[in-house]
């Protein structure tokens, strides 16, 4: 195909056959795709340890259901829901060039973060005090605590690299070394660190309530 | 209108209408958790509820709503990543029950 031929299918421009090498996939910055990407690949990691706590779960007759109360893990999801409520405000307030709230949201967002985490270790810990640890399980078998700790441990690392990437990315745009793009990118991870929760809590807290 | 300039334009108000219905489904989550339902209904209705909710997030909270593409490539390989890890399942029941017509 010639040179003309690509200029009436409107793949080139006039400045030359460059810009088909140069032009961002899907109109979306390298930097944001490679956070698309990211997002997959931790997608796959998140379904697969959910799918293999479905199958175990499954296999096992003596599932045990050790959650008497909900409120804690409800006031953990409120906090990790509002937050990304902030960081979306975050975003609008640094597209629109204010630095100032912009930074001041994201921070608000981090402290969010920090407050789940909180309350998550306090789970972790009343649980560790009842008998419950990686290998041991109180209530039956210790596959079940071998996998709630597993999966949540890896939502809270998750959560743990998001409040520090909030914190260093925050600072760094309100020095003026990133600009809205990047804390918009810090977002999507953000809100993908809320999106796992929406699964993890059903399958792993409510399914396991006792009646 | 450019992405930038819609988002710069854009208020707040369709970010609170999709936060209010993630977190009133959120609540119904919990609400769920509390009928008395079989574990496989209370599943079911519990992962709908999840589908929905991470959708909303998807298309207005990480923005793919305005990019149709990339929509579709996100789309494509996650559902063929979640659909591949289903091969499991059969197995799952057969260390459960048992081989049927083996007995």
């Amino acid at each position: 195909m010639s040179q003309a031929d690509l200029s009436i299918h409107g793949q080139v421009s006039r400045t030359g056959a460059t810009e088909i090498m140069t032009a961002p996939t899907f109109s979306v910055a390298a930097k944001k795709m490679a956070m698309w990407l990211f997002i997959i690949a931790d997608t796959a990691t998140f379904a697969g340890c959910l799918v293999a706590y479905g199958f175990i779960r499954n296999a096992t007759p003596d599932w045990p259901r050790p959650f008497h109360s909900i409120s804690n893990v409800a006031v953990m999801t409120l906090v990790l829901l509002t937050s990304s409520l902030t960081m979306l405000i975050a975003e609008r307030h640094a597209w629109m060039g204010d630095k100032v709230k912009a930074f001041r949201w994201t921070m608000i967002t981090a402290v969010f973060g920090i407050m789940f985490a909180t309350l998550h270790l306090r789970e972790w810990m009343g649980m560790i005090r009842e008998g419950a640890t990686l290998f041991h399980n109180p209530w039956g078998t210790p596959l079940f605590s071998s996998l709630f700790f597993s999966i949540t441990g890896l939502h809270l690392l998750h959560v743990t690299g998001g409040v520090v990437a909030l914190i260093a990315v925050g600072l760094r745009y309100r020095g003026g070394r990133y600009n809205a793009d990047d804390l918009e990118i810090t977002g999507l991870y953000w809100h993908f660190v809320d999106l796992v929760w929406m699964f993890v809590v059903p399958l792993v807290y409510l399914l396991n309530l006792s009646h | 209108m450019t992405t930038a300039a819609t988002r710069k334009n854009g208020g707040m108000t369709k970010d609170l209408i999709v936060f209010a219905f993630i977190l009133a489904l959120a609540g119904l989550q919990f609400v769920i958790a509390y009928q008395n339902i079989t574990a496989s209904e209370m599943l079911v209705r519990m992962l709908s509820v999840a589908i929905i909710e991470a959708a909303l997030a998807v298309l207005f909270f990480m923005h793919l709503a305005e990019n149709r593409g990339l929509l579709w490539f996100v789309g494509i390989f996650t559902v063929f990543v979640l659909l591949a890890l289903q091969y499991g399942w059969t197995d799952s029941f057969r260390v459960l029950d048992g081989v049927k017509w083996a007995k």
